[in-house]
């Protein structure tokens, strides 16, 4: 090595494959992650006069409703715990979101470091592990509590050893991909059930409903300080929206989704992105378009099913561009 | 491969109290009546640990003091730790049953063996002049079959072999390696001789182990470590990726290397992440690679990036669908012929299967002194090729004491285990022989040497191997140790993890 050649170190390609692989890995532990929260608010959520229309909530936003129905005649604590966790036929269980991501990780084990392989294969081990008699209302919070934890665990793993070439930014990708999905589909089913009580004032809200909303996008304090006089439907959706200080707002994720993506395209030199950048563009501007009167009347819903659909195909556009392998 | 020895000889070995070899009793002064070896005798095995007749090494003295003082629940403790590591960490193989998959470590018995530096330079020397040797052998049947010609080795042998790769013939590999990787079975017999037992030229696995058994080692047993000066293991990467880069094509200067694997689903996945991980390089399976232009490239984020060097993990068969197998979904179609073109290299060469034939081994000492003009340095297994009269007649004489082997893939005749047999058996084996004598060798039943070994017992005496591994680029280096492995059953000398084998750390002492 010359004194002047640069101590930049050469640029090491990815396979494609493996790119693939970790965009898939990290939107799977994101997926068990949100729904290990999601369960722990409806549990805990789910012990007022209520009781069914709160568990069916989960199912509508997953829109698990056909599915579930085939295994389960009610959702109940016990029904949907088995649904969400255990159920290894139901393609989004923690079981099967967890094996699946460790499949990625078998994958790019010699990608990934060490210790996000054993912590993901421990992590995957002890939810295998995991029976009916785990899972009883005394206990539920607990299990969810420990899954939460293990997939920010290795959410820690991964900020503090993964090496921060290309393959992290795929990495990045997948988790902003995945939280944009889960906070769309959040606002579409809650706002959709809480919004028409309140379209005549901003006054008469039940906070609890609300709450339950925020806490389940992890969001609730944050939402108190930003907002401390109260709930409006507007300031919620803007909250879960456009409020770029919130780390599971869509517009922080797709102002993520577009650094990493320019990333790729000035630092490796990768031009597969084009398309994507785009798509990011057109939803950024969509949102910023967004008005108050945009949020009621039920016109909320279909612009966050067209975001939901849009986000899907970013992900395929990501795909496209960088996975195709040439 | 199994080994075998009579079950007399087990028998005849029970409750001797000293090997018959070797007149300085150590043992008696080094094992104390208490610690993890109490209870712990060798019979008439040679113990790797107790070494009766060989002069003592400080550092092996002091490793069976650190033993004799550790209580026996202290090793079982940190034993089940290792286990649960192993688990854990993944250092594991899957195996697959129609509904589960189960992943399964490999046994790790934490007493390690340990090769003292006369031993070890003896181990070293020998396996580098038998990968030499193969080398050469594989050079010469690919081009000018001088050794046939001079009727060395029978012509049949070698050119009817399935193992012979037609596509080879005339083709130049860079310095005349063929066996890039090569992994050498030896054991030792009750004399504490090392042998070779088979030679492993195709795609040898297990290196991983040797470097996961030191790191658990160190993680688990360090005050066991402690200022032995115990050879480190942690270049195999670094050497093994300098190896694939030096025979890379030449006009490269930054050669890129990949590990062609099957995928996530074969058993040795773990060791070809271990070794992609270690060279620094991408591990790929066949979809990942494709042949245009006469040239191998690789699919990544930037579209086709070309390959200079495959080591691969994937058999001969199921290399190229165009070349071999047409049903291989595991190889890359067109490789063989950009490899034959000179634009890429591969590791190991195909056609090496010639070389670790059970055939072609009973000539290896013979092949070592002709292409060499040396002595084998590490002796083969006592081996007669029953094509030669006298060494048939010395088989049929001594049929009941020998093992004897079929070397052809002629399917259908198992091995004869003579100490084993009936005298029925024995008759019928005979009349086989003498009908075909070309098709069998014969060698001793062996009775191989033994370790110290945590069994639910206590630490008992049993039976080991070694695998080193070479890397050889334009030059031969052999990794320091090796993978142990241990028959973890009561009087078993059969070391294969499908059947009851485990491992043991391998300390090449300073």
């Amino acid at each position: 090595m010359s004194d002047t050649e640069p101590l930049i170190p050469r640029v090491h390609h990815l396979i494609a494959r493996h790119a693939e692989s970790t965009l898939w890995l990290a939107r799977y532990i994101e997926r068990v992650e949100n729904l290990a929260r999601l369960l722990d608010v409806t549990n805990t959520f789910a012990r007022d006069a209520d009781d069914t229309r709160n568990w069916l909530s989960i199912l509508r936003i997953n829109g698990d409703q056909v599915e579930f129905y085939k295994r389960h005649q009610e959702a109940n604590q016990a029904t949907v715990a088995d649904f969400y966790v255990l159920d290894a036929d139901n393609p989004t269980s923690v079981q099967t979101a967890m094996a699946a991501a460790r499949e990625n990780a078998r994958t790019l084990r010699a990608l990934i470091s060490t210790e996000m392989w054993l912590q993901i294969n421990v992590f995957h081990g002890r939810i295998k592990a995991l029976t009916a008699a785990d899972l009883t209302a005394d206990h539920f919070t607990a299990v969810c509590a420990m899954l939460k934890e293990a997939a920010q665990a290795h959410n820690g793993i991964t900020e503090g050893t993964f090496y921060r070439d290309q393959a992290w930014h795929f990495y990045m990708l997948g988790r902003y991909l995945e939280r944009a999905d889960q906070t769309t589909r959040l606002l579409d089913t809650r706002f959709h059930a809480l919004a028409p009580r309140m379209a005549a004032s901003d006054g008469e809200i039940d906070a609890g409903q609300w709450n339950s909303l925020l806490r389940a996008a992890a969001g609730y304090h944050a939402y108190r300080r930003e907002h401390p006089s109260g709930y409006r439907p507007r300031e919620v959706a803007g909250f879960l929206l456009v409020n770029t200080a919130f780390p599971r707002s869509v517009g922080l994720n797709l102002a993520q989704l577009e650094w990493h993506l320019t990333q790729l395209r000035t630092r490796y030199n990768l031009r597969g992105g084009a398309k994507a950048l785009e798509r990011v563009d057109t939803l950024n501007g969509a949102l910023t378009r967004q008005t108050v009167s945009d949020l009621v009347d039920g016109r909320l819903s279909p612009f966050l099913d067209w975001m939901q659909r849009e986000i899907a195909a970013l992900h395929a556009d990501i795909v496209e561009g960088f996975c195709g392998g040439g | 491969m199994p080994l075998i020895a009579g079950s007399q000889t087990q028998s005849q070995s029970q409750g001797q109290m000293v090997g018959p070899i070797g007149g300085q009793t150590q043992s008696q002064t080094l094992v104390q009546p208490h610690g993890v070896l109490q209870g712990y005798d060798p019979g008439s095995w040679f113990c790797e640990m107790l070494r009766p007749g060989h002069p003592p090494h400080p550092g092996l003295s002091l490793l069976l003091s650190r033993l004799a003082a550790m209580p026996i629940e202290s090793l079982r403790r940190r034993a089940a730790d290792a286990e649960r590591d192993l688990l854990e960490r993944g250092i594991t193989f899957t195996v697959y049953s129609d509904a589960t998959a189960i992943d399964r470590i490999l046994p790790f018995d934490l007493i390690p063996r340990v090769l003292t530096p006369p031993e070890w330079h003896q181990i070293e020397t020998g396996v580098v002049q038998r990968v030499r040797a193969l080398n050469m052998f594989l050079h010469d049947i690919y081009h000018d079959r001088k050794i046939l010609a001079d009727k060395i080795v029978p012509a049949e042998l070698v050119l009817g072999n399935s193992g012979y790769c037609q596509a080879m013939v005339g083709f130049d590999v860079p310095f005349g390696t063929y066996v890039h990787v090569c992994g050498t079975d030896i054991v030792r017999d009750n004399a504490g001789r090392f042998m070779v037992l088979e030679d492993n030229a195709r795609t040898p696995s297990g290196v991983a182990y040797v470097v996961e058994n030191r790191h658990m080692t160190a993680r688990v047993l360090s005050d066991l470590m402690t200022g032995l000066s115990v050879r480190s293991v942690d270049e195999y990467g670094l050497r093994l990726h300098n190896a694939m880069a030096e025979i890379a094509p030449a006009a490269v200067s930054d050669p890129q290397v990949v590990l062609l694997s099957p995928g996530i689903f074969n058993s040795a996945y773990f060791e070809h992440v271990f070794l992609a991980r270690e060279m620094g390089v991408p591990l790929v399976e066949g979809r990942d690679l494709t042949v245009e232009d006469g040239k191998v490239w690789m699919r990544t984020t930037a579209g086709l990036a070309p390959v200079h060097t495959i080591y691969r993990r994937i058999g001969d068969d199921f290399l190229d669908p165009d070349a071999f197998n047409p049903d291989s979904m595991l190889g890359v179609r067109g490789l063989i012929e950009a490899w034959r073109r000179g634009t890429v290299a591969i590791a190991n060469a195909v056609g090496t299967g010639v070389a670790d034939d059970k055939a072609v081994y009973a000539y290896m000492p013979r092949i070592i002194r002709y292409y060499l003009s040396e002595d084998p340095i590490l002796p083969n297994v006592e081996t007669r090729i029953c094509a030669e009269p006298d060494a048939l007649a010395y088989t049929l004489d001594h049929l009941p004491e020998l093992v004897v082997k079929p070397v052809a893939e002629s399917g259908g005749y198992g091995l004869l285990i003579g100490p084993h047999a009936t005298q029925a058996e024995l008759a019928e084996f005979r009349t086989r022989l003498k009908a075909n004598p070309a098709n069998y060798i014969s060698q001793p039943t062996l009775a191989l040497s033994v370790s110290p070994t945590l069994s639910e017992e206590g630490v008992r005496p049993r039976h080991i191997d070694l695998r080193p591994f070479a890397v050889t680029g334009r030059e031969t280096w052999v990794l320091p140790g090796g993978l142990t492995r241990v028959a973890l059953r009561e009087g078993s000398l059969v070391v294969n993890s499908s059947q009851g084998g485990g491992s043991k750390d391998t300390w090449v002492l300073a």
